[in-house]
């Protein structure tokens, strides 16, 4: 016997006068936020496109950054070392942010008790709300005769290591003292991010590792921490993004010096966009493009390492 | 509520060396628990049966010392075994923990490892040797019934398994560091019929080496799998025990009413 | 039927009073070792103590571990380093909340929320001149961010939810990628464009610049809040033969209003901190207008910039000043978000 199929009908959604207004209106705010959004990431795209067929890669490697009014005289810009610097402020920032962060997390989450541990969760969330410049003038103010005197120790007693000699003996205003400055500032995010990771650890589990005749370590070393991992990375993550884009804390502390170099307790270095904010104000419409440029280059280099937080924190929050 | 104490063991049952007097338990100010005063046997299944909410759970979790995990919990009474009171002054709780041990209602394997590794997860926590990793592993998971099905993908994850394997490889990783007790809070309520039925089997099996105290809410599985029984039921106030007694009899003949209202089916 | 005597609830896995003394001892005896190591090599400062109180402490565990098992010696051990290193991570903030308090406390006087630096040199004692300026300034700056970012981030989070156009993935994503432009590269593309074009620093290309920054975490955040409202409350409107803008307007928006303000008030506390945009769109001043487009205008994170700069004495006071005021505020705004935060109704 033969069945015939039924034909299918088109539905059609016909919106109302009201409707076709009010959708109109929010389309239109939805695509002004797209258009001026995006006409910065086209504008950065479009100078950065124009130096570096100019530039070629010389741009991001070369050493030399000087502007030049006379004629025939040609500008050289490269941003080499500035963008070196900002990678290697910024991962002296994660080196000591990190294990910070995990064990202030695991201290918040499984150590502190009643009163202690909301004082501490109190204190973290304020200082994820500090400004940045208030890091810089802490940094500056305050943390340089820390920093200078633990600086001054790695210098003398482990200053055979190529990373830690130094030429002159002026630690204060080094990459080491930046980065302890930024390390700071990036550990109330990532501690905040570890410690919401470690308390969705299945309770189950750490009962287990109880029942099973366990420590308090025992139980963090077999379920805790291997069940926050891709956490604490993503974490970390955001916390580097935060970093490099950082101006006004290493504006401060740093002095800028165009050279490559390794050397953090040295009193160098610089990163990309404090020299943004150091040239912006004389420069010819020549450096100016060029400067666009880096930022556009700092602006990929930030929004990649976004881009893989969000998605190792968002497979965590899945799972 | 009358003060009820079983004593389960006989001349002709031994002791298993666990016991509890007067025990009371407490979440905050609410009076879970009331004094329970229970002897247990030796190599067998006691199964604790009644309504959910009469304080089975936490009944168990006062025998291995897990109950004080939940804040403002409290307790009174002593807990014995072989006579020293576990809640004493010098008792170090983990050592307890190694000789009852417990396995859960959701079945838990550490998912960040392998199966072999989850067997001897409990030794490794409680930094004990192991002279001889493999034979220790087939041991453990011959008795809890999953070796044959496992024993080619030691090496797998342990979420790999479906849900009466992962229970049974918890059951393994609990034997592991050699308990004298296992406690097992309604172990198969997460599971279908069919891993149910093995799971019975493989605590049957159990019983003859260590002594089981099983909490279960189904009353079938309490007459399939236990030869002695605990009755507990609340009022609205805390939970009290109201019989213990042999299997069969409470089932058949029991003492008190109540008791015979729960199996019958008129509540519960 | 005999009454049952309900017996005291205790705690015996609490600890006692023997523990708690031996607790105090071994800190007492951590606190005057350590006094004498410090007294003898002459370690300075916080961290001097810091490190002899924590090696103290290690060489303690590790006298006091013979009487342990390896796994409890492991347990201590491990305890020490994370609490240590908590500690430290802690610090910084304690330290940062400490010095701005106590060295910004010096100078907030009354003149400091009253006058601005037309007539005051920074040099000058602190009973002269103030901060007022700047934190018009900043109101006027991030006042008129908000009144441009609001509605827009508002209309994008009800597109992306309600709506669910075409344009629904693009949105959304350039969105998300803008959210971490960093602060110099927004500030810089305002400059290139509005400020050369209109020649020179204003309030205005301030507060573009500051919008830039906040757009995408007001849309974001208003996207996450709209999502949180259930479609069973969507559906039951329309079931009621109401149209969707009569739906979104008089149901899902009043619904997450304080959701949206969070969202707003999120937006402001994170961009009234911001330093560098501002030093390249809105320059600095001695003086409040309220003509936005009329030159260069103030603001208290440019204030305590600038008197950082200049380094002298009465001028890093005024600067902690200004940073205490600045923390003030944001973490006022901070609190209000969290209480407005929890009062949706679901």
């Amino acid at each position: 016997m033969n069945i015939v199929a039924p034909i299918k009908r088109e539905m059609h959604v016909v919106h109302s006068r009201g409707d076709k207004v009010f959708r109109g209106i929010v389309t239109a705010g939805a695509l002004t936020s797209l258009v001026i959004l995006g006409l910065i990431g086209s504008f950065l795209f479009a100078r950065g496109a124009q130096v570096f067929s100019q530039y070629g890669l010389k741009f991001i490697t070369g050493t030399n950054w000087s502007s030049s009014m006379e004629e025939g005289i040609p500008s050289e810009f490269g941003m080499g070392p500035m963008l070196v610097g900002t990678i290697v402020v910024s991962l002296i920032a994660l080196l000591f942010a990190v294990p910070m962060s995990i064990a202030g997390a695991l201290y918040i989450e499984f150590y502190a008790t009643g009163r202690v541990r909301k004082i501490m969760s109190g204190l973290l969330d304020l200082a994820a709300a500090i400004p940045s410049l208030i890091f810089g003038l802490w940094g500056i103010q305050i943390f340089t005769n820390f920093g200078q005197r633990w600086a001054s120790f790695l210098g003398n007693r482990l200053g055979f290591v190529p990373i830690f000699n130094t030429i002159s003996d002026n630690y204060g205003r080094s990459p080491f003292v930046a980065g302890c400055v930024l390390a700071a500032m990036v550990v109330p995010i990532t501690t905040s991010v570890a410690r919401e990771v470690y308390s969705r650890t299945p309770r189950e589990l750490i009962d287990t590792c109880y029942a099973l005749g366990g420590s308090k370590w025992g139980a963090i070393k077999t379920v805790v921490l291997p069940f926050g991992k891709s956490g604490v990375v993503g974490g970390a993550m955001l916390g580097l993004g935060r970093a490099l884009g950082e101006t006004v804390a290493v504006y401060l502390v740093l002095n800028l010096n165009f050279r490559y170099t390794f050397r953090i307790l040295e009193s160098e270095g610089g990163n990309v966009a404090s020299l943004i904010a150091t040239r912006f104000g004389e420069s010819s419409s020549e450096e100016l493009t060029a400067l666009v440029a880096a930022g556009f280059v700092l602006f990929l280099l930030t929004l990649s390492v976004n881009m893989v937080a969000s998605a190792i924190v968002a497979k965590t929050t899945r799972s | 509520m009358s003060n009820t104490s079983a004593v389960l063991d006989t001349p002709e049952q031994a002791f298993a060396g666990l016991e509890t007097r007067d025990a009371h338990a407490w979440f905050g100010k609410h009076h879970a628990l009331s004094s329970v005063s229970l002897r247990f046997p030796a190599k067998s299944v006691t199964g604790l049966i009644g309504p959910s909410g009469c304080g089975k759970s936490t009944y168990l979790r006062l025998l291995n010392r897990m109950h004080e995990f939940i804040p403002n919990s409290a307790m009174a009474g002593e807990v014995l075994l072989h006579g020293v009171d576990i809640y004493g002054e010098s008792v170090d709780p983990a050592a307890i923990r190694l000789k009852i041990g417990m396995v859960f209602q959701k079945p838990n394997p550490f998912p960040a490892m392998t199966i072999r590794e989850n067997v001897i997860s409990g030794l490794k926590l409680a930094h004990i040797k192991i002279d001889n990793e493999d034979d220790l592993v087939e041991k453990c998971l011959n008795r809890a019934g999953l070796w044959k099905e496992v024993k080619d993908r030691l090496d797998a994850s342990g979420g790999s398994l479906s849900g009466g394997q992962q229970q049974r490889l918890c059951i393994a990783r609990s034997l592991a560091v050699e308990p004298e007790v296992l406690l097992m809070d309604e172990p198969c309520s997460a599971l279908d019929p069919g891993s149910t039925l093995r799971i019975e089997e493989t605590i049957k099996e159990l019983a003859e080496k260590i002594t089981v105290v099983i909490v279960t809410h189904n009353m079938q599985q309490a007459s399939r799998v236990s030869d002695y029984c605990a009755f507990f039921l609340s009022d609205g106030g805390p939970g009290v025990l109201v019989e213990a007694d042999q299997t069969r009899k409470m089932f058949t003949n029991p003492t008190d009413t109540r008791t015979a209202d729960y199996v019958q089916g008129k509540f519960g | 039927m005999s009454d049952v005597t309900i017996p005291q609830p205790t705690r015996p896995w609490q600890r006692k009073r023997q523990d708690v003394v031996r607790s105090a001892v071994s800190i007492g005896a951590v606190g005057v070792l350590s006094l004498v190591i410090v007294l003898f090599t002459g370690f300075a400062g916080v961290d001097g103590w810091a490190v002899t109180v924590f090696l103290v402490s290690v060489l303690l565990i590790i006298v006091r571990g013979r009487k342990m098992s390896v796994k409890e010696r492991g347990n201590a051990k491990v305890q020490l380093f994370i609490t240590a290193a908590a500690l430290l991570a802690f610090a910084p903030w304690i330290s940062i909340f400490g010095s701005v308090l106590v060295k910004g406390i010096v100078g907030l006087k009354l003149n400091f929320v009253t006058s601005d630096m037309r007539t005051t040199v920074p040099d000058d004692e602190l009973n002269l001149g103030g901060a007022l300026h700047a934190m018009l300034g900043s109101l006027l700056m991030v006042v008129m961010a908000t009144a441009i970012t609001l509605p827009l981030g508002i209309l994008s989070g009800v597109y992306l939810t309600e709506i669910k156009g075409r344009f629904t993935f693009l949105v959304r994503f350039v969105i998300q990628s803008m959210s971490g432009v960093p602060s110099i590269v927004a500030g810089l593309f305002v400059f290139t464009t509005y400020v050369s074009a209109t020649h020179g620093p204003t309030a205005f290309g301030g507060s573009l610049a500051l919008g830039i920054l906040m757009l995408p975490t007001v849309a974001r955040t208003s996207e996450e809040v709209l999502k949180l409202v259930p479609d069973d409350l969507r559906s039951a409107s329309l079931a009621l033969g109401a149209r969707q803008w009569r739906t979104t307007l008089m149901v899902v928006l009043p619904t997450v209003r304080s959701g949206l303000i969070t969202a707003a008030i999120l937006g402001v506390a994170r961009v009234i901190g911001e330093t560098a945009p501002l030093l390249l769109t809105a320059g600095s001043n001695t003086a409040f207008w309220f003509n936005p487009l009329k030159g260069p205008i103030a603001s208290l994170p440019i204030y305590v910039f600038g008197m950082l700069q200049i380094g002298t004495e009465y001028a890093v006071n005024r600067a902690w000043t200004g940073a205490l005021v600045l923390m003030l505020t944001v973490f006022a705004l901070f609190f209000t978000a969290r209480k407005l935060g929890g009062k949706d109704k679901r």
